[in-house]
Parts: structure tokens; sequence; C-alpha cells
């Protein structure tokens, strides 16, 4: 089994990898031999990543990243291919939410959204594809939620965003198929995270009764299913969602 | 053989996988050497790397043959 999921040579890019979900990936990914890179927002939680990547014994550091930022991209994918080599694994798992109903939504809520979550993801897989089509392969894998499939009151930028990922992600599965690169999604439901500790006992418990599983999702649960798309155990997998959400919809 | 027409003609080798017997100076990318659009976009960017040129995508369009490749590079050396 060990074999079949070694990542050893692989060079890993985790966005959003200091807390939550990103973090478990990187976690992960590591554990299974990959060189991490995990991106933060600021220098504080770059360090985190440093510091928890090296406690865990994984080569790689943390680095600052800011997704909505096309020039900040392009530096850092430079120069982590100059410093490790060219990026293997692409986990686009950094996101915001920024909830309102329609009606009382303000255009930079719904940019923010549209920007971070979704043009992010269009502008690292661009940047990573040079190094994945002269490698001949390449994992790109992109975190998306249940509720781009389900939809979701309050959120119409997030789920429009979310389902946005899943459209290109099929696209770019068709483009670049014959290189060997396979571009996925993996689509949390209601996991315990910083994100999901924001909302109500009462929709907690509201939630939880649409659960089948009857519990949140833990992140390391998420990091399982993209580990495996990462690994040779899902190379014959492109253009697909994965939906972790212990069953609350069924796609 | 110029050295440009060698390093250009190296690349259409490595980057289409074709036998150096096949390339020709009238060879078509896609009619003659079996490219698709992705590796036409890929020889330009490798073009673009041997020779540290910027190649703008509607100069690019029109580069579908061995000596099209090698006549814009030439112009843009020259």
């Amino acid at each position: 089994m060990d074999s079949l999921i070694n990542l050893q040579g692989e060079i890993a890019l985790v966005t959003g990898a200091s807390r939550g979900i990103g973090r478990s990936i990187a976690e992960m990914l590591g554990k299974a031999g990959a060189t991490v890179i995990g991106t933060a927002t600021s220098e504080k939680g770059a360090d985190a990543i440093s510091a928890y990547l090296t406690e865990a014994g994984v080569a790689g550091k943390g680095i600052v990243l800011n997704v909505a930022d096309k020039d900040s991209i392009e530096s850092v994918v430079k120069a982590v291919t100059g410093d490790f080599g060219a990026i293997s694994v692409l986990v686009n798992n950094a996101g915001i939410t920024r909830d309102n109903l329609l009606m009382r939504m303000k255009d930079e809520e719904w940019d923010d959204i549209i920007t971070t979550n979704l043009t992010s993801v269009y502008r690292m897989s661009k940047a990573c594809m040079r190094g994945m089509t002269k490698a001949k392969k390449g994992r790109i894998i992109s975190i998306s939620s249940v509720v781009g499939a389900s939809g979701n009151p309050g959120q119409t930028n997030y789920a429009a965003a979310k389902a946005g990922l899943v459209g290109f992600s099929k696209s770019l599965a068709r483009e670049i198929g014959s290189r060997n690169i396979t571009v996925n999604v993996v689509a949390p439901g209601f996991i315990d995270t910083d994100m999901t500790r924001e909302l109500s006992e009462e929709q907690r418990n509201n939630l939880l009764q649409n659960i089948p599983l009857s519990r949140l999702g833990q992140p390391g649960e998420i990091a399982g299913a993209v580990l495996f798309l990462a690994s040779p155990l899902g190379a014959y997998i492109t253009g697909e969602t994965i939906h972790v959400n212990g069953g609350m919809y069924m796609a | 053989m110029s050295d440009i027409e060698e390093r250009v003609k190296k690349i259409v080798v490595e980057q289409l996988g074709v036998d150096e017997a096949e390339v020709t100076y009238l060879s078509s990318f896609i009619d003659d050497l079996g490219a698709d659009s992705l590796d036409t976009v890929e020889l330009v960017m490798a073009l673009e790397e041997e020779f540290g040129a910027e190649i703008p995508d509607e100069d690019a369009e029109k580069i579908t043959t061995v000596q099209a490749a090698i006549d814009y590079i030439k112009a843009q050396q020259g």
C-alpha cells in the first residue's frame, strides 16, 4: 500500500495552507513523501506553515501569497520553481466567504469572492501549466464546495464561484489530458473548521439533521480525497468532482 | 544551415516528437508533423524560451511551418 501512495519527488503547492482543510492537505501530502509549499496571506501564517511542516518532518516551507494578486502568483510560482523545481501537484484550496442575501449584496462582496475563489484558480493553474506540460505530468486539484452543487441562500457569490471551478476543471481536463495532467475537484460538505465554527448552534443542528452520517466532516477526510487524486491511485480520474459531505448532498 | 535554422529544427523535433528526417523547411506543423493546437502553443513557447523573444498571439498564428518559424526568428533578431 505504501508504494501506491508514495509522492516522493513530487512538488506540491497548497494555497491557503495555514489552517483548516488546507493545513490538513499540506500535512497529508507531505507525509506521503511530497515536498510541500504551503501558502498564507501573511508572514505569520507562512511561518506557522513552515513550523508545522518542519515538525512533521516534511520537506518544504510556508510562503506568503495573495491569490487575488496576479503579480504575487507569478512571482511565487517562479520562486518555488527556482528553489524546489517545477510544481507537479497544485492544490487550489484558498477561499473566503462574503455571505449576504442577493438583494443586499454589494458589488465588492461579489467581486471579492469571484477574484479570490475563482480567478485565482485560473491564474494559479495557468502559472503552473508550462512546468507541467514540459514534464508531461501533473495534478491540479481544486477545492470546491457542496453549495456549488446544491445552492445555499446567502451564498449566491460563493456558490457561483465554487460551481465555476467545476466547469473550469472539466474544460482544462480536456485541454491537457494528452499531457498526462489530470484536473479534478473535491467538493467538501460541512467540515469542522474556523469557517463553519461561525455558524450558530441552531444552524449547526439544522445542518446535522440533513447529514446521513450525522456529524461534520474532519479536515483530514477532505485531505484523504485530495491525496487519492494526487497519487498514482487516481491516475485515470480527470474532469471529475469528488463529493465528500457525509451524504448531505448526493450528486 | 545557419545556426537559427538548426536550433528551430531541433526544437520542432523535440516538441513534436518527430524524426529529424521528417522535418523539412516546408513541413506544416499541423498537416505534416501531426501537431495539435496545444502542440503549436507549446512550440511557440519553446521558441520564445530558446530565442529570448516574445511572440504575440497574432504572430504566433502565422507560424505554421518550419520556414515560417525560421523567417520570424530571423526577422526578430535581424
